[in-house]
């Protein structure tokens, strides 16, 4: 934990949200301080989902607040959300595989340049920022003109991370990033979430895997049944421990037993 | 973003190739087209040479079919790129010429007012095709299949309850010395090819009331609409911010969407465009044949979707260029009047197309999966 001192980015103070007569989210609360990797664990079904979708405004929420940047917040959009500061870079990229990675990067944020009054795509400083952008991920491009296709799934998440930092995000929440991927993949994400911590943004890393989440977490907040398990900072708590609280406990210690620790 | 962060990477990865600068310059979406367009000429040079095919009336009677090709394609080039298609093309431009035909000489407007105004109508049944389309969420194929049968629907019956014929004449004499008809009228650089034929660089007539003067005496309007729509679209389509959102809006409309990219917006101004074109094209046919006939145009849709697809194009968007279509289309109408010139039986034709289709795009989708990655 780097900046105890430091008022949190972003507070979610007892939030709850309810579909009809289910209750997704029974008073869920987190904080997140700039610069830190906050890791919220929990099983499938543990609310997880709604709780980010919460809090990038996709989810209005039933009760509760939230405080951004010290005022509270009420996002009517996602775009509100965006617009703000907080991104979401799904399991599910935003990214375009037959596009290149330069027009991928910029897509919807395109620079543009006037020549005699009209506006055009200025694609030498697209090419540039896109290369810097990459390099200093540790990804090495053919050119800014490689098509997203070409790269591997953890390039691919490593893109959109470094294009929602570039693009002012100060709280980037990232769904199940490394689910899909293979063990090399996995460390080259987690190692780009490591670069944007210490470049002062405020990471929100959503997985159920708790050695990936120990890898980077700061702290780590456990999501059960709608309800927050509690809060640890790292160091305070071993991996078994986690694992346990997400699986609520009881169940997972007897079935531990009989699988010899494989789980 | 702070510099003190910056890590250093290695700057090469072995396990990305070098590629050689010429084949990296030969990897693009036109290649395709590039090696078609290459083929036909060496084809019709070998066997069409002495057929007066390469003199200046022949170049000019395959390069007015292919700049008609030119125009209709590069509206379906950039429509489909955008993910949608529009099968109403081929009526539109029927339905377009009956406009200009019904406002123009059976109600007698001016011209300037009569093209206007068609202008105006056909635009916003694109943008009603575009409309319909992104709301309801169908298939752009069944909408605009529809209005294929609606259009062609009005073009015969409009004519036949005003007039009780099928076919309407006399445009040319109503749009004599108009100043927007001969836009898409007249030719231009006649002095040019005055020159040429006083040179003797090119054929000049040699008995008649015309003799002296050259056989080709100017390029038609039609030719110069289709340099500028290839310019243009081109243009939009690599060089602009809107350009990016094609891609993006056929590439992927979630993720577009997801990255504030109005997807809906780019959709509507393409089926718009198309339309822009298909009348373009329309309003330059009546002019050249002072006729409007409730058949113009006919299958005109499907020509303009196998040119844009042997130019590269991806049928499903998101992948595509308009200098390929264009090349596209220069094949299409080589083909159609190499045949004739060379002596080739004329239903041949079909085959010849067939197999040029099939070649191209098995080529475009060797070189796609080079250039991006799919599998």
């Amino acid at each position: 934990m780097s900046d105890q001192s430091k008022t949190p980015i972003i507070q979610m103070k007892n939030i709850e949200k309810h579909f009809g007569a289910v209750i997704a989210l029974a008073g869920v609360s987190l904080d997140v301080f700039p610069g830190e990797c906050h890791c919220l664990l929990g099983d499938n079904g543990a609310g997880k989902s709604t709780f980010i979708k919460t809090m990038s405004g996709v989810h209005k929420p039933t009760k509760g607040e939230i405080i951004f940047d010290g005022k509270p917040l009420d996002f009517e959009t996602p775009r509100d959300a965006m617009d703000a500061g907080i991104a979401t870079v799904h399991q599910h990229l935003a990214m375009i595989p037959l596009m290149s990675v330069a027009r991928n990067f910029f897509m919807g944020n395109e620079p543009v340049k006037k020549v005699m009054g009209i506006n055009f795509l200025d694609q030498a400083l697209a090419d540039k920022v896109t290369m810097d952008e990459m390099r200093k991920m540790g990804i090495n491009l053919r050119g800014p003109d490689q098509a997203v296709g070409t790269l591997s799934g953890g390039e691919r998440q490593t893109v959109a991370i470094s294009r929602a930092v570039h693009f002012g995000a100060k709280v980037l929440i990232l769904d199940e990033p490394t689910s899909a991927l293979g063990v090399r993949q996995t460390s080259n994400v987690l190692a780009t979430v490591d670069k944007v911590r210490k470049q002062g943004v405020a990471v929100v890393f959503i997985t159920h895997n708790v050695r990936h989440a120990m890898a980077v977490g700061d702290r780590f907040t456990v999501l059960n049944r709608g309800q927050t398990l509690g809060t640890a900072v790292r160091g305070e708590i071993s991996p078994d421990e986690l694992q346990d609280m997400m699986a609520g406990g009881q169940e997972m210690a007897t079935l531990e037993g009989s699988l010899g620790g494989t789980v | 973003m702070t510099d003190a962060s910056k890590t250093e990477a290695p700057d090469t990865d072995e396990r990305v190739k070098e590629m050689s600068s010429f084949r990296r310059s030969l990897i693009r979406p036109e290649l395709g087209g590039m090696v078609g367009t290459v083929a036909v000429f060496v084809f019709f040079l070998l066997f069409a040479f002495d057929s007066g095919m390469f003199n200046s009336q022949g170049v000019m009677n395959w390069t007015i079919v292919s700049a008609q090709f030119m125009i209709i394609a590069v509206g379906a080039c950039l429509l489909m790129i955008a993910g949608e298609f529009d099968l109403s093309v081929g009526s539109m431009i029927g339905f377009a010429g009956m406009m200009i035909a019904v406002f123009g000489v059976v109600l007698g407007w001016p011209m300037w007012l009569t093209i206007i105004i068609t202008f105006a109508i056909c635009l916003a049944i694109g943008a009603v095709n575009g409309y319909i389309v992104v709301k309801t969420g169908l298939p752009s194929f069944i909408v605009t299949l529809a209005f294929l049968f609606i259009l062609r629907g009005f073009t015969i019956y409009i004519p036949q309850t005003l007039e009780n014929k099928t076919i309407i004449g006399g445009i040319r004499d109503a749009a004599e010395g108009d100043w927007l008809g001969s836009i898409f009228g007249g030719k231009i650089f006649g002095g040019f090819f005055n020159i040429l034929g006083d040179a003797g660089i090119i054929a000049t007539f040699e008995r008649g009331s015309r003799m002296g003067e050259p056989v080709v005496d100017g390029i038609p309007m039609m030719i110069i609409w289709a340099i500028i729509l290839i310019v243009f679209g081109h243009v939009l389509l690599t060089k602009t911010r809107f350009g990016n959102w094609i891609f993006a809006a056929g590439g992927d409309a979630e993720a577009a969407r997801n990255s504030g990219v109005p997807v809906d917006r780019v959709k509507i101004l393409m089926f718009m465009f198309t339309a822009l074109c298909a009348t373009i094209f329309a309003t330059c046919q009546v002019m050249e044949f002072g006729s409007a006939g409730a058949d113009r145009g006919l299958l005109k849709e499907f020509e303009a979707i196998i040119a844009v697809v042997i130019g590269g194009a991806l049928l499903t968007g998101g992948y595509g260029s308009v200098l390929g279509a264009a090349l596209g289309a220069l094949i299409f109408g080589v083909v159609q009047q190499g045949l004739f010139f060379a002596g080739v039986e004329s239903s041949l034709f079909r085959v010849f197309l067939g197999l040029i289709l099939l070649g191209a795009v098995i080529l475009n989708t060797y070189i796609r999966r080079m250039i991006t990655g799919e599998r």
